[in-house]
């Protein structure tokens, strides 16, 4: 199967956090259900389907029924968490998505797992890098991407209280905590990292943690980058991305196409209100073979390469 | 009250639903006035026949559920939740208006008594798959019903929703196709043929029934049956344009709408 990278110390599979999570909620609350595509194991929901075997509705190998199964439970009065590979769910099902969620609103929590290219040498029909551009302009829809397994169960909470279509976009990849002390998860605000006013850099999901070890490069340099983790991409937070533009340089960072993304996003930002140069560090289309740290290594989702898209962007700087 | 005491109603409502689509149409110059007419009696009978609905409280969680996947029969749709106390009539001037409610597709923030929005083709089974599901789940008692065009059939979606639906015995769900034979540009059988639906959806594992789709009388008893063990699929055999003769069974008039002579012609017609 695919790759993934041995969890070394101090690191999380934020998966754990996603189902430990949705058991607790689903203890508390009869009306939690979970919609799955014959994604049991990937979904980690063995142990929910233990504890509640008629909760647990597996639709088998059809993404678009599961999609508008959520829909229809949601009309019953459930509250449907449909879970399965973060490809599958939005490409093979993106006009249920469109249609059956954000244009009808109802509430269902979409749960898109190893997304990104943790699916490595599976190759780019397994990577999920499109997403962003496919659900972002998707009225109704939150767009959540956890940094962390603390985010993660913070937003799987959020998303169960909140009367509306999430996308929570989760990992596989084994990433630390982040070092933030006092932290509060609020969707739709970005959340700062790291100060700085020579630059933003700004990250989200499994690359939050790269930005902020390429801070550290840059401060070694005499760069004082503030580090900011956009974890809702859906809607943006237009204040943050003011204050990132008065640094006079952007960069922006995730685990996904350069394409219409995260980066796309802020692009569309500061072109029509505080034009600032933007680097984009993504995957720029259809990737070769290669293993999740390869491929991260290749396309400058690192601290070495993110520091250089700062250099790049500070070049710029008016 | 005996089943049957309920059909002049239902012929009363069907012929003021079609009279009322058509005139929407005619003001909009828009809409798809044949697969309105094929459905209006399917829709007067589950409407003023069949399900138990409270207008004043379109979320009632017990409500029967009706999910139109034809989505763009918004004529019929309309007409039938206007008829059913949903909406003032005043509202359906406005049909296809910049900023009306009442979009050429109907979308449940807009308007009482919309269960979820359609208008792609193959995306209401699934939805009622799944509030049957729902209902399963927590013993609830309503019904849910779903109506699709034959050409809708051959949206692979249905089929997954068929396996799922049949799979799990969802006793409370009917599906209703609405039989017209013909598709936007030509016959089905002509295009991707559906025949034999009856054997292909008792394959899947569902109750099979045929019925005239414009015998209310039939309609009423074959949607009013009680739920059995397995899913149902009414086979409703409809004609496109049924009720005004230059519309039947011509396929241009899928989303034709007619000029002043014509809207008259109808008119004396529908009566």
């Amino acid at each position: 199967m695919a790759t993934v990278t041995p969890t070394a110390a101090g690191l999380q599979d934020c998966r754990n956090a996603w189902v430990a999570t949705l058991e607790q909620l689903a203890e508390a609350d009869p009306r939690i259900v979970a919609v799955v595509n014959d994604s049991v194991g990937s979904s980690k929901l063995n142990s929910f389907q233990k504890k509640f075997a008629d909760r647990l509705i597996n639709v088998g190998i059809a993404e678009q029924v599961m999609v508008g199964v959520g829909a229809g439970l949601a009309n019953g009065g459930r509250i449907p968490f449909v879970s399965a590979a973060s490809c599958f769910i939005t490409g093979r099902a993106l006009e249920q998505v469109k249609a059956d969620l954000a244009y009808a609103n109802f509430n269902v929590k979409l749960v898109g797992q190893s997304s990104g290219v943790a699916y490595g040498e599976l190759g780019a029909t397994h990577h999920s890098i499109e997403d962003f551009a496919w659900l972002r302009p998707l009225t109704n829809l939150t767009v959540i991407v956890p940094a962390d397994a603390w985010e993660t169960a913070e937003a799987v909470k959020w998303a169960a209280q909140h009367d509306g279509p999430v996308y929570l976009r989760l990992s596989r990849m084994p990433v630390p905590d982040l070092d933030i002390p006092n932290r509060t998860f609020r969707p739709g605000k970005a959340e700062v990292v790291r100060e700085g006013s020579d630059i933003a850099i700004i990250a989200c999901g499994t690359t939050v943690h790269l930005a902020a070890d390429a801070a550290e490069v840059l401060q070694a340099e005499g760069i004082h980058a503030r580090v900011l983790n956009f974890s809702t991409i859906n809607p943006l937070d237009e204040a943050a991305l003011h204050r990132a533009a008065a640094t006079g340089a952007i960069v922006t960072v995730e685990e996904a196409s350069i394409r219409g993304g995260l980066g796309g996003a802020v692009a569309e930002f500061t072109s029509a209100n505080q034009p600032v140069p933007v680097e984009r560090v993504g995957f720029p289309g259809f990737l070769p073979t290669g293993s999740t740290d390869w491929l991260f290594q290749e396309y400058g989702l690192s601290p070495e390469g993110i520091a250089a898209a700062a250099h790049r962007a500070l070049k710029r700087k008016a | 009250m005996l089943m049957n005491d309920k059909v002049p109603l239902i012929r009363e409502k069907a012929l003021w639903m079609r009279r009322t689509a058509f005139t929407m149409v005619h003001r909009a110059q828009l809409g798809h006035p044949g697969g309105d007419f094929s459905a209006m009696d399917i829709l007067a009978t589950l409407y003023f026949g069949v399900l138990n609905f409270d207008a004043k409280r379109p979320d009632w969680p017990d409500r029967d559920r009706f999910v139109m996947s034809k989505g763009h029969a918004t004529g019929a749709l309309y007409s039938a939740l206007c008829a059913a106390g949903y909406f003032p009539e005043d509202w359906l001037q406005t049909y296809m208006q910049p900023k009306s409610l009442l979009n050429g597709h109907p979308n449940r923030n807009y308007l009482p008594g919309v269960e979820t929005n359609t208008g792609p083709l193959g995306h209401g089974f699934p939805v009622a798959t799944g509030i049957a599901i729902a209902g399963q789940l927590t013993g609830a008692t309503y019904r849910t019903f779903v109506l699709t065009g034959d050409g809708e059939q051959q949206e692979g979606s249905n089929w997954e929703a068929a396996m799922v639906a049949g799979h799990r015995k969802l006793s409370h769900l009917t599906l209703i196709i609405d039989r017209n034979r013909l598709q936007q540009g030509a016959g089905t059988e002509e295009t991707s043929g559906l025949d034999p639906l009856d054997d292909k959806y008792r394959a899947f594992g569902f109750d099979v029934v045929e019925v005239d789709g414009h015998d209310h009388a039939a309609l009423l008893a074959v949607l009013g049956a009680a739920p059995a063990s397995k899913p149902r699929c009414v086979i409703a055999n409809t004609t496109k344009g049924k009720g005004v003769s230059f519309m039947e069974n011509v396929a241009s008039w899928h989303h034709g709408v007619p000029n002043a002579a014509q809207y008259d012609q109808a008119m004396k017609e529908l009566v």
